[in-house]
């Protein structure tokens, strides 16, 4: 009983399609999850793998055109997102989800003053005088551990700083306390010292708030760090989903191997540094016209015929360890 | 933000400077001066005659001497006499004024309040019929003339009405004010309309690409709220410099289009003066223009630093 009431987010059979000269493609097919409150569950995979338009359905906001959400269901705090008419959806955006960007350095209106801007978060969602609304930013911005954020908060976002500029960020995405904060890759235009800053600050505060997150990353540094579950992404399918012990202790899918070799190991004291850092041969394929079978199957070193010609089933392999892989059952023998 | 304003009022008064020695010498290069048009016109002369006329009138005195002469009586307010009329310059000039001006307030007020908006709404529903359709009409506005467009329209109200509208040299009423220079007005601002529409509409395109556009989205921000608040304020700026420069080019409009609406103003009455060669007239009133086309562009530098943070904490 008491899960069910902790549940923030559930997504089901989610489908995201383009529809672009060269065809349709779909970014995001069939990929289901949940969130509870204060979890952090993070979305894994290369560019072009489907993370960043799993979050920008989320929040409803995928350009259409091209983009449109064809199916499944998002469901946050008990409210059917998708089955929201524009107006209704305005008012839980911000609200009781909202989103971090990658870039910090352009995802702020450069002729608006910080504070006015997270201010009108503030206003679009609690009717209050601009004062008050003010008051709240600048108590933002000290939670997100601005000096001086009364003044700061009169600055106009070319006057502060890269880091400065994504906690700022932070303060508006937070600034109506939502239930649910997606972070799309937050500290991957940052300086290495500020990405440890700005991931400490966000787990502190989503601990603080109790708020769900999504974290958006590519790092699996990042997700051994923060997440307590993970589900990765590969052409816009999931293809594997586990807690992060599971994970990190025996990864069910060679994609997810190859990701976990790929991250430059520091090589023991007396051992030659490794020559070469490990990588996954080829790219993600075109998502226009993907084979029959696995999509990973022409860059696996596993693939097998049968690869080819069939997408594997997710299947749980254990406390809830998913993974869609023909292989999956004889990978830890075979690698 | 202080010496951005000083260096621009500094730069204002090079180019002032630049423009009276321009002015002042490619009038002088012009072949034949106020005596020899007079002259050619009786078909007679006795050259002591011309050399008495041109010394009275003083151009018989070096070019630099007559420079300075100028230029000191321009700042001080002192025009000289028409070679024409004979009247005080001044008095010639400054009647004149309201009108071209209320003309050219007028035309580009019309291109703002109408090509701005209709810049942001082509852009915000780019692709539809309604942008395709705003489109073609801002590439005819574009590519119209202003007297052609003024010419069909005096034909159109003859045609459909009996009469063409008559400039009205003394409106008792702001609505017969408003009718005298409504339909002149919109014959020159069209242009300018169309021009301003595009550039709003490509320069809001680009805006709305931007990153702070997606983040204005998430917040929960309404489509207004997003296409005016968020992207216009940051689109603006292309479009007060297009509306800057428009300023400027009006005047080249306003003459062709005074003349065809038949309008007092000081565009027609340039021409007139340059034909005469009368230089205390063309000398003073091109010198008064491009006060105010380097003051507008002074308001458009002044515009940009209200508009962008950027520039205003730069210095």
């Amino acid at each position: 009983m008491k899960e069910a009431t902790d549940l923030v987010l559930e997504v089901k059979n989610l489908k995201t399609v383009f529809f672009t000269n060269s065809g349709l493609f779909k970014a995001v097919d069939d990929v289901s999850f949940t969130v509870r409150r204060g979890e952090t569950l993070a979305i894994v995979g290369e560019s072009g793998c489907g993370k960043s338009v799993t979050a920008l359905s989320l929040m409803r906001l995928v350009p259409d055109p091209p983009g449109r959400i064809v199916g499944g269901s998002v469901t946050l705090e008990g409210t059917e997102l998708l089955a929201l008419d524009e107006t209704r959806m305005r008012a839980i955006r911000g609200n009781r989800i909202s989103m971090i960007f990658q870039e910090p350095m352009t995802s702020l209106n450069p002729v608006m003053r910080i504070g006015d801007q997270i201010a009108e978060a503030v206003r679009l969602h609690r009717a209050m005088p601009n004062r008050e609304a003010q008051d709240i930013a600048v108590e933002m911005l000290r939670l997100v551990r601005i000096p001086e954020p009364a003044r700061r908060a009169r600055e106009y976002p070319h006057q502060l700083s890269g880091g400065m500029r994504q906690r700022a960020m932070i303060a508006m995405a937070l600034a109506c306390r939502p239930a649910l904060l997606i972070a799309d890759e937050p500290t991957t235009a940052l300086d290495v010292t500020i990405q440890a800053q700005i991931l400490a600050l966000i787990l502190d505060l989503q601990k603080e708030l109790g708020t769900g997150l999504v974290l958006i990353t590519h790092d699996l540094g990042v997700v051994a760090q923060t997440a307590q579950r993970v589900i990765v992404m590969y052409a816009g399918k999931k293809v594997e989903e586990a807690s992060v012990e599971a994970l990190f202790a025996a990864p069910k899918h060679p994609y997810t191997r190859g990701l976990m070799a790929s991250i430059p190991a520091v090589p023991a004291s007396g051992l030659a540094a490794q020559a070469r850092l490990n990588e996954i041969p080829g790219t993600v394929p075109s998502l226009v016209r993907l084979p029959p079978g696995c999509p990973f199957a022409p860059r696996c070193k596993l693939a097998i015929k049968h690869c080819e010609a069939e997408y594997p089933p997710l299947a749980d392999w254990g406390g809830g360890h998913l993974a869609a892989c023909w292989r999956a059952a004889e990978i830890a023998e075979v690698a | 933000m202080f010496a951005y304003l000083v260096r621009r009022l500094f730069l204002m008064l090079v180019t002032l400077f630049g423009i009276s020695v321009v002015i002042f010498f490619l009038l002088r290069i012009v072949p034949g001066n106020i005596v020899d048009i007079l002259f050619a016109a009786a078909g007679y002369v006795d050259p002591a005659d011309k050399a008495t006329l041109e010394k009275e009138l003083g151009i018989d005195q070096p070019l630099v001497v007559q420079y300075l002469h100028w230029i000191g009586g321009f700042l001080r307010g002192d025009f000289g006499y028409s070679y024409v009329s004979e009247k005080p310059a001044l008095q010639e000039i400054l009647p004149r004024i309201p009108i071209t001006a209320r003309l050219a307030g007028l035309a580009l007020l019309f291109s703002a309040s109408i090509g701005i908006p209709l810049g942001v709404i082509s852009a915000v529903k780019q692709g539809t019929r309604l942008d395709y359709a705003l489109r073609v009409i801002s590439l005819s506005g574009l590519s119209l003339p202003s007297f052609w467009l003024g010419l069909l329209i005096l034909t159109a109200s003859v045609a459909m009405f009996g009469q063409m509208p008559i400039f009205n040299p003394n409106p008792q009423t702001y609505l017969e004010a408003f009718a005298t220079y409504a339909v002149p007005a919109a014959a020159v601002g069209f242009r300018s309309a169309a021009l301003t529409m595009r550039i709003t509409r490509s320069s809001m395109l680009e805006v709305l690409r931007q990153d702070y556009i997606r983040t204005a989205r998430a917040k929960g921000a309404s489509d207004a709220a997003v296409n005016y608040q968020h992207a216009l304020k940051n689109a603006i700026l292309p479009v007060i410099t297009v509306i800057g420069i428009e300023a400027a080019f009006l005047i080249g409009g306003l003459i062709v289009t005074e003349t065809v609406f038949n309008i007092p103003g000081v565009a027609r009455f340039l021409v007139e003066a340059i034909r005469w060669r009368d230089y205390p007239i063309v000398q003073n009133l091109v010198m008064l223009i491009a006060v105010v086309v380097v003051s507008a562009n002074f308001i458009v530098d002044m515009l940009y630093a209200v508009f962008d943070p950027r520039i205003r904490y730069t210095d």
